[in-house]
């Protein structure tokens, strides 16, 4: 929270002063009414004299015009300054969620993210708009009906004053209790986005299974659980109003006691105490009302919390400096891709996911990786493309280590195609250009590639044609095939295919295989596939088997050396002697 | 009660206030004694300084009378204290009301939400789902909590007020004859000006929700291509639109508190300038002006403050109505009347001549007939794209065929209940479905009765059960929803795995096993002939290998069987299917 005062109204403190002084204008113009009032009635009125109250009157007239348009000036500043804090905030947490590194955007959950970026920032906004609009009239109320009692009479004041640490003191130690109460109430709402979110796309599944009702239950227990803190936290912070009030009726009861004594010592005068009495209520009603911003507070407070949680999160993964001997251009015949003795373990579990993995290839080469699932073939992948650095070792491309690289100019090397890819709600054109700066030809011609220019070109609108929510209105191959010619377009210096033909029948792969050879021949290639046929010409195979390197070598040599690959190809190509 | 029929349309404000009055109903026994509470609070609330006045009285200037100070002194801690006890008891009673009214809010939203057809959710982004009912339903509550004591507290308030002042001077009373429509005019007109922005506020957080969902989702391949700048921009463009549309609608919607605020000043003056003159005519004395200011002012307090709340009132309407078009989206079709549940089917899955497009202009089957009698084995090969899964959500019954009939043991599946029909099936699809949850859980989400025993068996089976050992909690670590440790192969075995648990007369298999490896898959090979043994079968694969045994093969291109057959009649015929039979080895 104090960072959100600090650092983000930090560029609005001049506008937010000068919205308060016209709020506290339209305050002061709302604040003469009633002393006009009083001054008609008690002075002007006996007098008989319909020109001053006519002249009064148009005073008062004059005062609500003032009070109404200092008030709505007042209250949009106060609405800008909410939105441009809010804007900077939501900006910032999108783009330090964007440069997460993969473990901590695993560590913190997609669904909490999604619901840090729009019910909290939502949360901050609200409050920020509300404290500002509601929150200057109470103070001005408080502190000036409190210096007018001191003028009435100090002592007397004194007692009042006496309760406002106790409130104070209260208010705090409440918020310290429900700011927590409030996270929790937070994160049960991550839940009820997670379970959303997860039914939304799982119900085929669902369907299927008739788990409905099932489901109906998960989010029963979740929505109940939200409830349930909602209502603890709220009702932490309804003890508030009714305390508050408490305690100034108290010290009320006091006044009269005190003010009763000090009348009998002849120290004070009744007609005082009256006065005093019809400023206590203004004081209380303004304190109240302070208390009621202060649950609006508490409640964006564990939100502002959450959202800067994420937007402090250490820099992971940083790009380390090169070393001295590296800061010559990379030797031309350094090799495209080296591992280097590469450990890898995932943060959450103990299990090593890779070991001791080595192996280089020269540019212009092809891996293949092949090897039984879960073998880690995909971890290879997400190392070599530095989403995790490896535990031990060293992952170098073009003879740099990957970690000296710049990220930008690091991922600017590779066209990849992964297993569980993304399309885009947007058209076909855009889906394989994300926003790169590729021609059109360049797509088309990367759509030819990955034969999926045939299909893309039977729909009227071609290339135009508007993409479902995950692609839903293409069938799995051809989602497939988009996403290669994502990968494929603008010739990358490196092409990773993570199984990403799985879903295409042998036709299509056969001539995909076909216009890699042709047409990107030069360029580095890694494919992982299940099928040996989609790895045979590459120049270096790896067979991984439980995260190590089971056998490496060309097609043939496997063929001659590696029990494991000679059985895949029996169990592959079996069916031609059949 | 038809829902269709009697549902407010989205746009009607009166209709969702009702329907929103609705949903409080069922706690209508609470509701009458949170009014109670209020009446009651503001009642003590009012004694106070009466008793007040009266202790001061007491402080004369001669004499001090003690016994009657202490004793009214007494009475306002009596009062106060009951008073504070009241309103907290107000509030709790309210937040009890209020999270009723959103669990239930909540529960009709998802409800529905699991009954609406598998296309709705093919067609609206999960993040505006999400959106509704967490964030819209989350305003409504706010709202509830707050305001309607608010207004409440505002209403008893106002009609004491009106009352006492009525009996002082009726005439005076005139004066709210100008301001009271005033202000009614003033209102409706601001409402106009506001309610769409409410509206738009509500529909730029779903859509700032929907992308954030999307491109959260795609966060991996953002980052492969670098495009974290551009979904920055992106999403700045629509976060401008987001906090614009907040700021617009309190640009507007501040203008109310001030305003109502303005008119009960300006009624305040013409109280005073007409009690003046009044007074001056000779027609009222400075006393009954006095008393008749102090009710006037009293309810100017708490109109202000119903008139802050009034602007939330209208965003809790406007997010109301997003909820309440969720709600009233229409459901998968009902059973037809008289549908009868499919009870041991034997399996005979008959398609005749079905057409189905998911745009009804672009068919995506054309003419399909197939006859799979129990037991059998059908594969469905044919190029990407060629509507092999449009097949299965006819088939599961996702989406209705647009003409032709799908018919189960004779009978046509409209004529079987949805669950039943389902229930007939065990599906594995390509896209695996997990959720968070351990893998036990996991397993045994499709047949809830297997022991810890059958699931392992099960696991075993489909070659999962060493790789889940290997897991840091065996069976029970909990799969998250991007677990990076567990890989799409082994995603599919588990998938595999949840379906050898069913016991179903027919199986569909859609590219169940397109990640795994081959050894793997040629494991498991026997395993799913188990599952598969005497079921009539749907297989789609691309591993032609894996389909050699089928009984009949449909090669479909373009939505049409252009050959069927088994594997060595279609291999003879050296058509369609031995090309790409072939095109494995090249």
């Amino acid at each position: 929270m104090k960072k959100v005062l600090t650092h983000y109204l930090r560029p609005c403190y001049a506008r937010m002063a000068f919205g308060f002084v016209i709020k506290f204008t339209g305050t002061i113009f709302d604040l003469l009414l009633p002393w006009l009032l009083a001054y008609i009635i008690d002075d002007v009125a006996p007098t008989g004299d319909r020109r001053s109250i006519a002249l009064c009157a148009l005073a008062m007239v004059l005062c609500a015009f003032g009070a109404l348009s200092f008030n709505v000036i007042a209250n949009r500043m106060a609405s800008a300054v909410a939105r441009d804090t809010t804007r900077a905030i939501r900006h910032d947490l999108f783009a330090r969620i964007m440069t997460l590194s993969a473990a901590q955007t695993d560590a913190a959950t997609k669904p909490s993210l999604i619901s840090r970026l729009t019910t909290d920032t939502y949360n901050i906004n609200q409050m920020l708009g509300r404290v500002q609009r509601l929150g200057v009239r109470a103070p001005i109320l408080t502190v000036g009906g409190i210096l007018i009692t001191l003028t009435l009479d100090p002592v007397l004041s004194m007692v009042l004053v006496a309760v406002l640490p106790v409130i104070v003191l209260l208010t705090i130690r409440i918020s310290r209790v429900s700011i927590p109460l409030y996270h929790q109430v937070q994160q049960s709402s991550d839940q009820l986005v997670r379970l959303v979110r997860e039914d939304a796309a799982g119900i085929r599944v669902i369907k299927a299974l008739s788990k409905t009702d099932a489901e109906r239950a998960r989010f029963d227990a979740v929505s109940r659980e939200v409830i349930g803190r909602e209502k603890k936290a709220s009702g932490m912070m309804a003890r508030v109003g009714p305390m508050t009030s408490m305690l100034l009726n108290g010290a009320q009861i006091v006044v009269i006691l005190v003010g009763a004594l000090r009348v009998a010592s002849g120290h004070c005068e009744v007609g005082r105490i009256l006065a005093f009495m019809t400023y206590f209520t203004i004081i209380l009603n303004a304190v109240v009302n302070l208390s009621k911003m202060f649950v609006v507070f508490s409640r964006a407070a564990a939100s502002a919390d959450r959202v800067m949680a994420v937007i402090d999160l250490p820099e992971d993964m940083l790009t380390l400096p090169a070393p001295a001997a590296q800061n010559a251009p990379a030797a031309q015949d350094a090799p495209a891709i080296e591992f280097d003795g590469v450990c890898f373990r995932y943060g959450g579990s103990g299990e090593t996911a890779l070991e001791d993995i080595s192996f280089s290839l020269a540019r212009g080469q092809t891996l293949g990786i092949i090897g039984e699932t879960g073998s880690g073939k995909s971890t290879l992948i997400r190392l070599l493309m530095r989403f995790y650095d490896p535990t031990q070792g060293e992952v170098r491309l073009f003879g740099q280590d990957a970690r000296t690289i710049p990220r930008e100019q690091l991922r600017a090397h590779f066209g990849a195609a992964f297993q569980s890819d993304t399309l885009f709600e947007d058209t076909i054109a855009e889906n394989i250009r994300l926003g790169r700066p590729l021609t059109d030809a360049q797509v088309t011609q990367a759509a030819r590639d990955a034969q999926a220019y045939a299909f893309v070109q039977d729909d009227k609108q071609g290339f135009d044609t508007s993409l479902a929510i995950r692609g839903n209105n293409l069938s799995g191959g051809q989602k497939q095939r988009v996403m290669i010619a994502r990968a494929l377009c603008g010739t990358p210096d490196i092409l990773v295919l993570d199984d990403a033909s799985s879903a295409l029948d042998y036709r299509t792969d056969a001539a995909l295989r076909a216009a890699l050879r042709e047409r990107y021949a030069g360029v580095t290639k890694v494919l992982v596939a299940q099928r040996v046929s989609s790895v045979a010409s590459a120049d270096l195979i790896l067979v991984l088997s439980g995260g190590r390197i089971l056998a490496r070598g060309t097609h043939e040599t496997l063929l001659a050396s590696c029990a494991v690959y000679q059985e895949l190809y029996a169990s592959q190509m079996g069916g031609l002697d059949a | 009660m038809k829902p269709a029929s009697s549902a407010p349309k989205p746009r009607d404000t009166k209709g969702t206030i009702l329907r929103l009055l609705r949903t409080m109903t069922r706690e209508s026994a609470l509701f009458a004694l949170a009014l109670a509470l209020t009446v009651a609070g503001n009642l003590l609330a009012l004694a106070g300084p009466k008793l007040a006045g009266e202790a001061i009285d007491a402080i004369g200037p001669d004499a001090i009378l003690w016994p009657v100070i202490l004793r009214k002194c007494a009475l306002m801690l009596a009062c106060y204290a009951s008073s504070a006890l009241l309103s907290y008891g107000l509030s709790l009673l309210m937040i009890h009301i209020s999270r009723g009214v959103v669990y239930r809010m909540r529960e009709a939203a998802f409800d529905r939400l699991m009954r609406l057809p598998v296309r709705f959710f093919d067609e609206h982004p999960s993040g505006d789902i999400i959106s509704r009912i967490s964030y819209d339903i989350e305003t409504v509550n706010e709202s509830l909590s707050n305001d309607i004591v608010q207004i409440l507290s505002t209403v008893v308030t106002v009609a004491g007020s009106l009352f006492f002042m009525a009996t002082i001077s009726p005439r005076l009373l005139l004066v709210f004859c100008v301001t009271v429509p005033l202000s009614l005019i003033l209102g409706r007109r601001r409402a106009t000006v506001t309610k769409p922005l409410f509206r738009a506020r509500s529909r730029k957080l779903g859509e700032l929700n929907s992308f954030v969902e999307e491109q959260l989702s795609g966060l991996t391949t953002l980052r492969a291509y670098c495009r974290e700048d551009a979904a920055i921009e992106r999403f700045d463009a629509i976060n401008e639109e987001a906090v614009q549309a907040y700021y617009q609608s309190e640009y507007e919607g501040s203008v109310i508190g001030p305003l109502v605020n303005f008119i009960n000043n300006l009624s305040l003056a013409m109280v005073s300038a007409f009690g003046a003159l009044l007074f001056c005519a000779g027609q009222m004395s400075i006393g009954s002006i006095s008393s008749f200011i102090l009710y006037s002012r009293r309810f100017s307090g708490p109109i202000n403050e119903a008139a802050n709340v009034f602007a939330e009132l209208q965003s809790a309407l406007a997010a109301a109505e997003r909820v309440f078009a969720l709600i009233d989206e229409p459901a998968e079709p009902e059973d037809a009347p008289g549908a009868r549940a499919l009870r041991e089917p034997r399996g005979h899955v008959e398609l005749a001549d079905v057409t189905f497009g998911y745009d009804p202009a672009q068919p995506i089957l054309k003419h399909f007939s197939v006859d799979a009698q129990p037991g059998r084995l059908i594969a469905v090969v044919g190029p990407t794209g060629a509507g092999k899964t449009t097949l299965i959500s006819l088939l599961m019954r996702f989406y209705d065929a647009q003409s032709g009939r799908i018919r189960v043991d004779e009978g046509d599946v409209t004529g079987y209940t949805m669950r039943s029909l389902r229930a007939a099936y065990a599906m594995v699809l390509q896209e695996t479905w997990l959720f968070e949850g351990t893998v036990y859980d996991n397993l045994r989400y499709a047949n809830e009765h297997a022991t810890r025993e059958q699931v392992i068996a099960a696991a075993k089976a489909a070659h999962a059960d060493s790789f889940i050992r290997r897991l840091p909690n065996g069976y029970d670590t909990v799969l998250t929803d991007d677990g990076a440790n567990i890989s799409k192969g082994q995603k599919q075995l588990l998938t595999i795995a949840r379906a050898m648990l069913l016991d179903s007369r027919m199986v569909i298999l859609d590219e169940a096993t397109s990640n795994v490896d081959t050894r793997i898959e040629r494991l498991i090979q026997q395993a799913m002939r188990r599952l598969m043994a005497g079921k009539t079968c749907f297989v789609i694969a691309h591993r032609l290998s894996t389909i050699e045994s089928a009984d009949e093969i449909l090669v479909v291109n373009h939505g049409e069987i252009v050959e069927r057959g088994t594997h060595s009649q279609l291999m003879q015929a050296k058509g369609f299917y031995y090309a790409m039979y072939r095109a494995q080895f090249e």
